[in-house]
């Protein structure tokens, strides 16, 4: 069928020298459109998870808890309450008479059962549309357990995944601060954004301790609730560009003090960038740079004779790039360029004007630029612009294998690392190995297209 | 040991369930409609549902799993959700062109109390939906039932729409398969041929949720029931309605609304229930069994008789859908296994009464649970206080089966770590033996991989 573009959407499509003015986003999806968007409690849920010592109830029917159930991959060194999956499973009498007394029940049960450090309730869109006073059960139930019981407001019809972010670092925010925070070196640092997918927080951390820089907290990669409360006694906190810890960083600017500097992990240069901007940050201790100039020097040599590698392979391809946050396209595509290929179509389901400039600023001329794109149109724009390789989720996996192109998955259902320079290897490992595969050479469609040659 | 919560002593809890066998009603809605060719399932709600329901079917299948959303915001919330689905109408139609659209709603527009059919009307009387084009719709509460629910649900809303009555009658049947696998549905529709046995099948997922690679993304591909053949339904002779929780609800509509007779029959998962299935297939078609089939039987049962000392007294905990476990417990009993422990998420009398008759005296003597409350952390405990030689369940007896150190099947929905599911059947005797064939591989690799060195042969 032939693959038309839905008119409303037509000025959230932006072809770079081709298109006139600006393209829109920040826009709520059409109804009717096969989104590949999820909820607040989603983004809450993300956010949140890796933090391996509390509890995690969802608030609500069965469905939102079992569909969040250990999905994510968040690596722990110690326990993994967060990958079990606690929920009140609302029934229909709860809805009528509301869950409030189930929820409690519920807290006190598993607070008994498990002793966590804490517990995080969620409220879904049923418990927000039943009106529960989750914030009221969550105070009474803390005072009987004696640990924090926190009310996470991610009511999924409430907005987007962002919103969902800002839900978590409220609650995030509430832990923060009640800690002791004696002992902390002026050296110290929060990283935050970080989710410790495949155990890249401890690559992360491995690096800045080897610079002499204390990391206090991840948040919230292997996260424990003792570790946040001290989060407060850092002198800079350290944000990785996802976005979805950043308001969390600006609410410690403002409550502490605490500066924070925006980072990512990804690629060479931003993995570079992230280590000098800390060691310039504490530049009354020349020595982090001098030593952040010497890790980088180290591990660039190891991995660049390999990276030559992959280039001389993959030179000349071609990519799609449709993540969830713009800030991710950004590094990718300079991860790809960085072995000659190119990026042709770049997209995602939540930038905001700014990131979509920055994007167009990035791209190559022609390149198509998408926001809260759908499958149709993902899968026209990698047939008219003869992708190669398409980086995305888990919902867009296999509409690129149906295609006959390689995919990489650059969202949570990945298994390996991709942050840090030992992380790029692997990147470039995944890209190499999907996009060379011989399966492709069965492609009908590319079969088709050798015999007309 | 990433179970390592679980505490051995097993307390009554009133108010949570710990890591679910069940999940919510929409996503069953979903997979049954993906089950009729050129249909674009819509979900009433807010958009995580969707894309929830969507990513698991995804996982499951390793196909594109295609839905709309009525993308509710907060201002849909309060005020109800019906210019989002007229508006979803609009877009659906004039952009992913489907022949028909399945909605269903989710939780939320349940709870505000959307009137998914007055609104479809609106839209037909406003003239919002294409000539020749079709919109049915299903209610499905998540805080009711649990994902059978939702593909009964959808199941019926078919039945309720399609099939047309006529005051002739066709010479062929219905097979309504239930919540099974495409191959299972392919499996069903090869007996049928070999019997010469004219059928139509809905939903049927064949050819969509295991397309082939063609190197293009098809938003509809070539399989699922067909409008016509849906139509033609109301005129068949008879409907099997197999499963009891999956497809009586669709059985007794195209009763009500066609006079076509059904019996709900259990899906044919192992010997017994696949003999009765022919059997009755037989008796209503006059068809009769043919020898090919016979002798598929005559295979899975001379595949017992050679390993049956691996089989005899074998404890098993199951759990999942109550369709599947009936007849998957009755299999496992008319091998010599034990099954000692049994869960399903799903809520319903008649799961525990079926279970009692089939379970004779050993019902007594097992734990049976399902409803509330019945979940993987319950299986976890009961297996804790005696232990089993093999689980049977769906991707997430995983963790149990590591941490006990317990041979493991995967069987049932979701499987996420591994394929076969959707290319290789276990009903009728074809899946008699591949079950068989995985309970025993599993059951001896671990024999073979813990064997003493002096004891590990060759030849088992
Ligand atoms: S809100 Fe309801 S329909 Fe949506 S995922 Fe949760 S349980 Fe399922
Ligand atoms: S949109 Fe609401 S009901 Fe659906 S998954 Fe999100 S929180 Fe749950």
């Amino acid at each position: 069928m032939e693959a038309a573009i839905l008119k409303d959407r037509e000025n959230q499509i932006f072809i770079k020298e081709q298109s006139q003015g600006e393209i829109a986003c920040e826009k709520s999806s059409l109804a009717g459109s096969v989104s590949q968007r999820a909820c607040v409690f989603c983004g809450s849920r993300v956010v949140l998870y890796p933090v391996a010592d509390a509890l995690h109830i969802v608030h609500g029917p069965i469905g939102c808890a079992s569909f969040t159930w250990d999905i994510r991959g968040s690596l722990s060194s110690g326990p993994e309450l967060h990958r079990l999956s606690f929920s009140t499973d609302l029934r229909e009498m709860d809805v009528i008479q509301g869950g409030e007394k189930k929820l409690e029940r519920a807290i006190t049960e598993l607070g008994e059962l498990h002793k966590p450090s804490a517990v995080f309730v969620y409220a879904t869109c049923i418990a927000g549309i039943i009106g529960d006073d989750i914030a009221a059960v969550c105070k009474r139930t803390a005072e009987k357990l004696g640990v924090p019981v926190l009310p996470v407001h991610s009511e999924g019809f409430k907005g987007t995944k962002k919103d969902g972010y800002k839900a978590a670092c409220d609650a995030l925010a509430k832990i923060v601060g009640t800690g002791d925070i004696s002992g902390i070196p002026k050296v110290s640092i929060n990283i935050l954004g970080e989710f410790n997918l495949a155990g890249e927080a401890w690559m992360i951390e491995d690096y800045y301790r080897r610079m002499g820089v204390e990391v206090v907290s991840v948040m919230t990669g292997d996260g424990r609730i003792g570790k946040i409360s001290k989060a407060h006694g850092v002198s800079l906190n350290v944000v990785q560009c996802s976005g979805s810890l950043t308001y969390l960083a600006e609410h410690m600017e403002e409550k502490y003090g605490i500066p924070y500097i925006r980072v990512s992990y990804f690629g060479i240069e931003d993995q570079s960038r992230a280590l000098y901007d800390v060691a310039d940050f504490f530049s009354f201790n020349p020595e982090l740079r001098t030593k952040a100039e010497e890790i980088v020097r180290e591990e660039i040599s190891v991995i660049m004779p390999r990276i030559q590698y992959y280039r001389e392979k993959l030179a000349g391809k071609k990519a799609a790039v449709y993540v969830g946050g713009a800030f991710k396209a950004f590094s990718l595509i300079k991860a790809l360029r960085l072995i000659d290929m190119s990026v042709v179509i770049a997209g995602s389901q939540t930038g905001n004007k700014n990131d979509y400039k920055q994007l167009e600023e990035l791209c190559d001329p022609g390149t198509v630029i998408l926001d809260d794109s759908n499958p149709l149109e993902l899968s026209r724009f990698v047939l008219e612009k003869k992708a190669d390789l398409f980086i995305g989720g888990v919902k867009e996996r296999p509409i690129a294998y149906k295609l006959g192109i390689g995919f990489c998955d650059h969202n949570h259902e990945r298994k390996i690392a991709l942050a840090g320079y030992e992380g790029m290897i692997n990147f470039y490992k995944e890209v190499y190995s999907s996009v060379m595969s011989p399966v492709w050479k069965f492609a009908p469609r590319n079969n088709r297209r050798k015999s007309h040659e | 040991m990433l179970l390592r919560h679980t505490p051995k002593e097993v307390k009554d809890r009133k108010a949570l369930t710990i890591n679910p066998a069940k999940t919510c009603q929409p996503i069953g809605a979903m997979y049954a409609a993906l089950g009729i060719h050129g249909c674009l399932p819509h979900s009433h709600g807010s958009q995580g549902c969707c894309s929830y329901h969507r990513s698991t079917l995804t996982r499951h299948y390793k196909e594109p799993v295609m839905a709309g959303t009525s993308s509710f915001t907060e201002g849909a919330s309060v005020f109800g959700g019906q210019s989002n689905l007229l508006q979803s109408f609009n877009n659906l139609f004039s952009i992913y062109d489907p022949d028909i659209v399945a909605v269903h709603t989710t939780c939320l527009s349940e709870t505000i109390g959307d009137d998914v059919s007055q609104i479809t009307q609106k839209a037909i009387d406003e003239g919002k939906i294409p000539a020749g084009k079709h919109v049915i719709y299903a209610s499905t509460p998540s805080y009711v039932g649990s994902h059978v629910t939702g593909f009964s649900n959808m199941c019926a809303s078919i039945a309720k729409y399609f099939p047309e009555k006529q005051d002739y009658e066709l010479d062929q049947v219905n097979i309504l398969p239930g919540w099974v696998e495409p191959s299972d549905m392919r499996e069903i529709k090869r007996l049928m041929s070999e019997m010469h046995v004219p059928f139509v099948m809905f939903p049927d997922t064949s050819g969509v949720l295991d397309a082939p690679q063609t190197g293009f993304h098809q938003f509809y591909p070539k399989g699922g029931a067909s409008v016509p053949d849906l139509k033609r339904s109301g005129a068949s002779s008879f409907t099997f309605a197999l499963g009891k929780f999956s497809s009586e609800a669709a059985g007794e509509e195209l009763r009500k609304k066609c006079d076509v007779p059904y019996e709900v029959m259990e899906v044919p998962i192992g010997i017994n229930a696949t003999d009765r299935f022919l059997m009755k297939v037989s008796e209503v078609s006059g068809c009769p069994v043919p020898e090919s089939i016979n002798d598929e039987r005559g295979r899975v049962v001379d595949i017992i008789t050679d390993m049956q000392q691996y089989l005899h007294g074998k404890k098993v905990a199951l759990f999942g859908d109550p369709d599947i476990l009936i007849p998957l417990t009755e299999f496992l009993l008319a091998m010599d296994m034990k099954p000692v422990h049994i869960v399903s998420g799903t809520p319903g009398k008649y799961f525990m009464e079926r279970m009692k008759e089939i379970m004779g005296d050993d019902f007594e003597t097992g734990n049976v649970k399902n409803g509330p409350r019945a979940d993987m952390f319950l299986l976890h405990q009961w297996i804790k206080n005696e232990p089993v030689d093999l689980i049977i369940g769906n991707t997430y007896g995983k963790y149990i089966a590591r941490d006990e150190n317990i041979p493991f099947v995967r069987m049932g929905f979701p499987i996420l770590d591994r394929i076969g599911h959707s290319y290789f059947p276990v009903t009728g005797y074809a899946g008699a033996m591949r079950i068989l064939d995985k309970m025993l591989g599993a059951i001896m690799d671990q024999m073979d991989r813990e064997a003493p060195e002096e004891k590990f042969e060759l030849v088992m």
